[in-house]
Parts: C-alpha cells; structure tokens; sequence
C-alpha cells in the first residue's frame, strides 16, 4: 500500500531538515569552531543547526496537523506527549542537580536529543499497547 | 465498548484491509477498532455504520 500524503510530505521535510542538519554542523564545526568566521557569518551558521532541529519538530507538528487517520494521529500525539513529558522532566531534574553542582553543565540542545529518545520511546509503548507505532 | 467488526467483516467476506479501504483509513485503525483498544469518534463511527448499511447501536454496544 503506497504512503499516505501526510507521511510523504513528512518523510521530505524530515529529509530536508536533517540534510540541513548535517551539511550545516559541519561547516559551523570547521568555520565558527576554528575561527575562520566571525561576526554575523559565524552567528548565521551558528544558529543553522539548531534551525534544523526546529525544523524536525516542524515536520512532526505538520505530520499530525495532515493525518487524516484518526487512529495513526493518536499514536503520533502520544508520542509527541511520551517525548515531551521525558525530555522536560529530564532537563528539570538535571538543572537541579547542575544547580547544586552535583552534575556537570551539559550544553542545552542535548535535551533536543532526549526528545527524540522520548519519540521513539513512546512508538515501542505504542507498539506493546495498542498493537501500532505511529511514526519514527 | 465492545463491536461487531469482525462478526459483519466475516459475512461480508471483507479483510481488514478491504474494509479499512472503505473506509479511507489504514489496516491498523481496523485492527485497534476491532480488538476494543480504539473506540472509534463519531463521524468514524457514522462512516462505518454507512458502510456496512446499519445503524451504529447495531455495530457498537455498550460494555
């Protein structure tokens, strides 16, 4: 069965972000990390990463926003939900304990990551709950 | 709630797949709705009551 519209349109800009992703942190690492650039050529490349990683989670807003299955929209909303409560509950926590210098400082966009560890998470519970896993 | 999915699928000789395709939804919305772990909204409901013809209280029963 071919794909639907929803999960094609998801599947290319979830392309075109992490192509971004890639093709930006590397020539952040080599140009702003090795002080080739500064000023706001560096700012620029700087941030490029970052706005990949918004636009991931860009594709997943539009991904339930065009799902016309009930059901499939379900599963994806709970793992936004899965995602959302682990890395915010993991961020609170750490800053605490970083807080009080029990912890070491780890850079922020770590807690993008968790996010993404929670997603996939909450389609395995998807999985063993309800007998389908939403998306990846 | 519990349902007749499988009982008006089967006199129909409909797959799960025949019937999500009726219905415009995929195999595992079928699946979720027939096994009780998705109930079904409203107008989900009224699309599969028209599809097999019946009203929804002969598809979909109370627990």
């Amino acid at each position: 069965m071919a794909w639907p519209r929803a999960t094609r349109r998801y599947t290319v800009r979830l392309g075109v972000s992490m192509t971004v992703y890639v093709v930006s942190l590397l020539a952040a690492v080599y140009l702003v990390g090795h002080h080739r650039v500064d000023g706001p050529l560096a700012w620029a490349l700087a941030v490029l990463p970052g706005l990949a990683i918004v636009g991931a989670f860009y594709a997943i807003g539009m991904l339930i926003v065009e799902t016309s299955d009930e059901f499939v929209r379900m599963l994806i909303v709970r793992q936004v939900l899965y995602a959302s409560g682990i890395a915010i509950s993991l961020a609170t926590v750490w800053g605490f304990l970083e807080n009080f210098e029990l912890v070491p400082h780890i850079p922020a966009f770590y807690w993008a990551l968790a996010w993404f560890f929670g997603f996939g998470l909450g389609g395995m519970i998807n999985r063993v709950t309800l007998g389908a896993s939403g998306q990846c | 709630m519990r349902n007749r999915l499988k009982v008006l699928r089967a006199e129909r000789d409909w797959s799960q797949q025949d019937l999500a395709q009726r219905l415009a939804v995929s195999r595992q919305s079928v699946n979720a709705i027939e096994t009780g772990k998705y109930d079904p909204s409203l107008p989900l409901a009224f699309r599969i009551a028209d599809v097999f013809g019946l009203a929804i209280e002969a598809i979909f029963l109370r627990d």
